[in-house]
């Protein structure tokens, strides 16, 4: 049971919806928003994909693995504990250094960290939702 | 050298990232071993270092001490991780052979080495709250492992398995929460400072009693064990094994861990009940364990009895006690695992874990009937093997404390231990093979390749080694084993070398 009307709609929401992800994971360190709900938003967004689309064409919109989504979450946050550590400092202390692009932007290992967050909820949640709904 | 402490954590996450990311079985299971060798060896370099150097303790994030989350490796905690790499180690060697195609390509290597992430920070973490987040890391993998494969059976025990362990978790989850409404610390070493000062109360006990029953369902204490012989038998041999080999340790290892730095207080009534338990286990354990005709539920009572000579020492608390629980854990893990990953060879050769449809194994293989016997007497404690000297320190430590009726319940035990083992070694090994002459097809599988029965039977004789030359060298290893109870029964130094020169 297709529906146009949410098959035209989602083609464009999902664009929409993981630019508002990526607000939210980015704008989480100050205000509420972070990893976790950019994540579960993100995942939302492929989530009705796949309810207007199909599985099938969800995952190839999703181009790799949900699993390998996890492990590069993984990663991402073990490096942000890392590079910490080979800085002289203990292993997970938050580093902040200032990025001055057309605006100031404060970057520090605890963005990195809320990335691999991101990642993770994304990875799981899709996972979760694409083998319930295959099945 | 503070990358040591933090190395048991990263190698296992690292190994299970890397198995995320490629997916392939074959390189899984390369990167699988080699992280477990990674695991024990950064573990042994733990161990030597803090015998050397003392206890060590690092600051995670840089927050100090009572506010942020410190791990800290005493001895004890050491020792721990060694054994848990050594398992480790040893299981997924095993499991190289033992572990079929389907549940490896579920994820069977990165779900392992995420539990063995959650049982070395469950040994390393200085606080609290911290025990519970490291309990739920090794709990939620060892759900999947015990599920993974999803036959009949796996998911009955599953069930048994996960609702025990969510009622342990909530128990343990008030525990925490009644003690911080208390003295408004997690921090291990700080509640130990201030629960000193706390006057003796309802509440203290209250708390005390709430980790005594959290941790005692997953270390399977009398009368909370009922869930591990229901669930321990159903999943794939190397799976059982490297449960058997830790989780309820680190129910032990918690119970031992609050109960000799936090709630010393009213020792008189939380190690009498201590003491007690550890007399009923014993004996409910191994009379449990007469009962059964299956290999892998009768090793499961077996478990069960063992824990009771585990949380014996921690009951008369001394020094001499709480070492003789030590060697009775590092024993118990070694010959354990071993009997478990016997009982899959059995399986392999036979293709069944009936004790009454099994036969002939001493003719058949006796190389296997050696290692067996050299688990099962090292278990029943038989000198000269690794588990006669524990029993005797526990046994010398009762007497030393005048408590005449757990060193008699502990003695009668050991007979009746000997005597399921032997039943064990009559009917598999020793009898006529019921099925002689007819069934021959059963016994063909892959066993008879070279490649494959080395990689089952190589950790099979090193782990029958170990015993065997921890038996044979007691003294320094009986050394080892005192400093870290010295360590446990003087916490001094444990809380100074967490919050520092702090009054």
């Amino acid at each position: 049971m297709t529906s146009l009307i949410l098959s035209t709609a989602t083609t464009y929401l999902l664009p929409l919806l993981l630019l508002l992800s990526v607000y939210l994971l980015l704008h989480g360190h100050d205000v509420p928003g972070g990893g976790f709900v950019g994540g579960v938003v993100a995942a939302a967004a492929f989530a009705l994909y796949a309810i207007a689309h199909g599985v099938e064409e969800a995952r190839r919109v999703l181009h790799t693995h949900p699993r390998t989504l996890i492990g590069l979450g993984l990663l991402t946050a073990l490096l942000s504990g890392v590079i910490a550590f080979v800085s002289n400092e203990p292993f997970l202390k938050g580093l902040w250094t200032t990025v001055t692009l057309p605006v100031e932007w404060k970057l520090g290992t605890p963005t990195l960290f809320d990335v691999g967050v991101y990642l993770v909820v994304v990875g799981v949640t899709l996972m979760i939702i694409f083998s319930v709904a295959e099945d | 050298m503070k990358v040591l402490l933090l190395l048991p954590l990263l190698i296992p996450l690292l190994t299970a990232i890397i198995s995320l990311l490629v997916w392939d079985r074959r390189l899984q299971r390369i990167f699988g071993v080699i992280g477990m060798a990674g695991l024990l060896g950064s573990a042994v370099g733990l161990l030597r270092t803090v015998c050397k150097e003392g206890i060590q303790a690092v600051q995670v994030g840089g927050w100090p001490a009572p506010f942020g989350i410190t791990l800290v490796a005493d001895v004890f905690a050491a020792i721990m991780v060694v054994m848990a790499g050594l398992m480790g180690l040893a299981v997924m060697v095993y499991s190289l052979t033992s572990m079929d195609k389907r549940r490896e390509s579920f994820g069977y290597y990165p779900l392992t080495h995420i539990m063995l992430m959650g049982v070395c920070g469950s040994f390393l973490t200085g606080d609290i709250f911290n025990l519970y987040v490291w309990f739920e890391v090794m709990l939620i993998a060892s759900f999947v492992l015990t599920e993974l494969g999803s036959e009949k059976a796996q998911l009955e025990g599953a069930i048994k398995y996960v609702t025990l362990n969510l009622v342990s978790s909530a128990l343990f989850l008030t525990a925490v929460g009644v003690l911080y409404g208390m003295v408004g610390t997690l921090n291990m070493a700080d509640l130990a400072n201030q629960l000193a000062k706390v006057k003796p109360s309802g509440l203290v006990t209250t708390a005390s009693m709430l980790f005594f029953l959290a941790f005692g369902i997953k270390a399977a204490v009398f009368p909370l064990f009922f869930w591990l012989p229901a669930s321990y038998h159903t999943p794939p041999v190397s799976v059982s094994a490297i449960f058997a080999a830790l989780l309820t340790k680190v129910g032990v290892y918690a119970l031992i861990r609050v109960f000799s730095l936090l709630f010393t207080g009213q020792t008189a009534a939380t190690h009498g009940l201590i003491l007690a338990v550890a007399g009923l286990t014993m004996a409910t354990g191994v009379l449990g364990a007469v009962a059964q005709n299956d290999f892998r539920r009768l090793l499961s009572f077996h478990i069960v009895s063992q824990i009771g000579y585990m949380i014996m020492g921690l009951g008369l608390f001394t020094p001499l006690g709480l070492a003789g629980s030590i060697f009775h854990i590092v024993h118990n893990m070694l010959a354990k695992t071993n009997l478990f990953l016997i009982s899959g060879v059995v399986h392999r050769v036979k293709g069944t874990y009936q004790l009454s449809s099994l036969g002939g194994l001493s003719r058949s293989s006796p190389g296997l009937a050696i290692l067996f016997l050299v688990s099962a007497f090292s278990l029943a404690g038989m000198p000269p093997l690794s588990g006669f000297w524990s029993k005797l320190i526990l046994v010398q430590a009762g007497l030393q404390a005048r408590e005449y009726t757990i060193v008699a319940v502990a003695l009668v035990v050991s007979l009746l231990t000997l005597y399921s083992m032997t039943k064990i070694w009559n009917e598999v090994f020793w009898k006529t093979d019921p099925a002689e002459g007819e069934q021959e097809p059963a016994k063909t599988d892959s066993f008879g390749e070279a490649e494959s029965s080395l990689a089952l039977l190589a950790p099979i004789v090193v782990i029958g080694c170990l015993i065997v030359s921890i038996g044979l060298a007691a003294q320094p290893v009986f050394a080892l084993f005192e400093k870290a109870a010295h360590q446990l029964m003087n916490p001094a130094e444990y809380i100074r070398a967490v919050l520092g020169e702090l009054p």
